[in-house]
């Protein structure tokens, strides 16, 4: 009896464990992006506006930033009402949620995350007077749009200047999944660190979680152990930038402004937001113009991406190099993936003047010439 | 791979082991008078939360650890008086704490995402000590939580084994109807062990908030309170084990991402499994172990004391 209890007691430890590690992988897909035309859609006078979350509003990165958007939305537009689902998973469990949302009355429903998908399509067919926005995903419906942002672009910047800052030539890149998403931001990163410093080589430790700052701090001094003088990352906290700050070396940072928590590291960042989006989409359902779009958001868009302002630390002339770059990008005349772009093993992916195209962006699971790692097969 | 590096993985291991080492700590305690408490996470969060909170607004660390401490110990009592109390299932009353801590912790941290730390256990490397060649780097080089997690290990090992609120705390887990025949009063022993383990849990969710990676985010913990549990058993009911098993636990989690960005063509995945292999080896192993040698799990862990059932 006593045996069987303490038997009974390791099981559920190694049970623990078990969910624990599955747990840990059941968030790794976030939003991918694109799709096809539908109609419109009708509005009563208060608009009621839903966001279904796959994470925390907690997380200071990817959910955080969608949720600052539905403020944004609630702050600047009257006769918005909106609310919120968090952690929903990628699972049969979203489609209850979007179902209960839609039967709730709301008129707006956005999901941001790239498992929602083929449910969202599901049930945009099933509320045909209900408009849907997902994020990241590539299928459309009547009632159905996408939408995502090309954050490559400001990645192309934040590269420059990682890799005019770089006194070893090696940059530090934390990543949580090998997802496109991922790789592209990596990828787009390397090249503009490239473009001012050809010798410039970018490592990437996978930390396998968006969200375990504790983690991130050990995989940030493990980069900088390897002689990484510029770390940049495609998780949620900051606390790499805090361990940039402890030992010495710089930082560029990602998703919202994070030079309060290192300010005497962090160079720049990428920044989105989504709140200009959010009332635009409103605004049409209300005017009764939205149609499904496939929105891919770059610099030239408003906001939907962007950089940070430059710290002190870089200096004016170079600011003005990357803001000729920035501008240059929102004019259409220069894209960040423009051929030649060889891979790790030396194959030509994008040849001599060719751009990459969005499907090629959206999908991309190869890394450039001069990233050091490789990427997990999932 | 030079010596150096070799250190910087030694030195990050010790400091990625400390607040699993926290938490195994007051585990131990809780599990030594014979109660099991499956609700480090929920605690290590709630821990976490407080800790940056009044660290943060009163700008002082110490604070935020006290506070941590406290607010660990008071999730403990909930789970002391449903077992002890009411006797209910250990088992259902600590995953319901975990469950409990980790809403809670969300809820209080919803205004404190985004916000930098006003006050930190930074690095303070111990005079004289601190310039010993290789040890020096690994052990004395670290914040001030790491150096107290050691006098703590030792503090534990000689009250545990030589003293008499020790053997009392021992005699509940293994025989509590003897500890309560002799006047002792089983059900103080048993809730002063179940708080003060919750008091080291706070404290390693202290350790997250304060000096690991200071800052909050939802979830923070990431499942070190589970590991910590799962540490337990490797230590054998033993502080100094414990210190054993958090470590070499940290250093292989550090080893993992050092070869990452070594460039070491390793599976990313796999290394990230390591930690948790050695988990499961090391379950393995001590569960063999305990069996054959008859030693370690107290004989009434899990149970529910009862007078009338004696």
């Amino acid at each position: 009896m006593k045996l069987s209890k303490k038997i009974s007691i390791s099981t559920l430890v190694f049970v623990m464990i078990l969910t624990l590690l599955l747990s840990g992988c059941s968030q790794s897909s976030k939003p991918a992006a694109t799709s096809d035309q539908g109609s419109s859609q009708s509005a009563g006078q208060k608009i009621k506006v839903a966001f279904v979350y796959v994470g925390p509003v907690g997380d200071f990165g990817y959910t955080y930033a969608q949720d600052q958007g539905r403020k944004y939305l609630e702050s600047h537009m009257k006769n918005v009402e909106t609310t919120y689902v968090e952690n929903i998973p990628e699972t049969a469990d979203c489609e209850r949620t979007f179902t209960d949302l839609a039967q709730k009355g709301y008129n707006i429903i956005f999901g941001t995350s790239y498992g929602y998908m083929d449910y969202m399509k599901d049930v945009s067919k099933k509320f045909p007077n209900v408009v849907f926005e997902h994020c990241s995903g590539y299928k459309t419906t009547a009632n159905l749009g996408t939408y995502f942002n090309r954050d490559y672009q400001a990645r192309y910047l934040t590269g420059m200047v990682a890799g005019k800052y770089t006194k070893s030539n090696i940059l530090g890149f934390l990543a949580p999944f090998g997802t496109p998403e991922v790789i592209r931001n990596i990828d787009a990163f390397t090249l503009g660190a490239q473009s001012v410093n050809p010798k410039v080589q970018v490592k990437v430790v996978w930390t396998n979680s968006w969200n375990d700052p504790a983690t991130e701090k050990t995989a940030a001094n493990s980069l900088i152990d390897a002689g990484a003088d510029v770390l940049a990352m495609h998780v949620d906290s900051p606390s790499f930038a805090q361990t940039a700050q402890d030992r010495g070396v710089l930082a560029i940072g990602h998703d919202s402004d994070m030079s309060k928590f290192a300010p005497n590291s962090i160079l720049v960042g990428d920044v989105s937001n989504w709140g200009p989006y959010f009332v635009q989409v409103v605004k049409e359902v209300m005017n009764k113009t939205w149609k499904p779009t496939q929105y891919f958001g770059g610099i030239k868009d408003g906001g939907v991406i962007d950089i940070t302002p430059f710290s002190s630390k870089v200096d004016k002339d170079f600011q003005a190099i990357v803001n000729a770059k920035r501008q240059d990008i929102i004019d259409g005349k220069f894209v960040p993936f423009t051929g030649p772009v060889y891979d790790q093993n030396g194959n030509l992916k994008i040849k001599d003047g060719d751009k990459a195209t969005d499907e090629m962006l959206l999908s991309i699971n190869w890394f450039v010439k001069g990233v050091v790692g490789s990427i997990p097969k999932s | 791979m030079n010596l150096n590096y070799l250190i910087a993985i030694l030195a990050s291991g010790v400091v990625a082991g400390t607040p699993i080492l926290y938490a195994s700590l007051g585990e131990v305690i809780t599990e030594r008078a014979g109660i099991l408490n499956l609700g480090v996470e929920g605690m290590m969060l709630v821990g976490a939360v407080s800790a940056f909170y009044v660290g943060t607004f009163s700008q002082n660390k110490w604070l935020g650890l006290l506070v941590a401490i406290v607010a660990g110990g008071l999730m403990a009592l909930i789970h002391a008086v449903i077992t002890i109390a009411f006797r209910a299932n250990q088992v259902a009353s600590g995953l319901a704490l975990t469950i409990f801590g980790t809403g809670l912790s969300a809820y209080l941290g919803r205004t404190l995402v985004g916000i930098p730390p006003t006050s930190t256990f930074k690095t303070v490397p111990l005079p004289g000590l601190s310039q010993i060649p290789i040890i020096g780097k690994i052990l004395f080089n670290q914040d001030l939580m790491v150096y107290l997690s050691v006098i703590l290990v030792i503090v534990l090992w000689f009250v545990f084994y030589k003293t008499k609120a020790g053997l009392l705390l021992r005699a509940a887990g293994e025989n509590p109807s003897a500890v309560d025949a002799l006047g002792h009063n089983i059900f103080l022993v048993r809730y002063a062990a179940v708080i003060g383990g919750g008091m080291f849990a706070g404290a390693g969710g202290a350790y997250l908030s304060l000096a690991y990676s200071p800052s909050w985010v939802e979830n923070m913990s990431a499942g070190r309170g589970w590991i910590a549990v799962a540490l337990v058993i490797f230590a054998v009911w033993d502080p100094a084990r414990a210190l054993l098993g958090a470590w070499l636990f940290g250093v292989i989690a550090s080893l993992g991402l050092h070869l990452q960005a070594l460039g070491v063509m390793i599976p990313s995945y796999f290394l990230q499994m390591l930690p948790y292999i050695f988990t499961f080896i090391v379950l393995v192993i001590t569960t063999r172990e305990t069996k054959t040698r008859r030693s370690g799990t107290p004989a009434a862990l899990g149970i529910p004391y009862s007078r009338e059932e004696r």
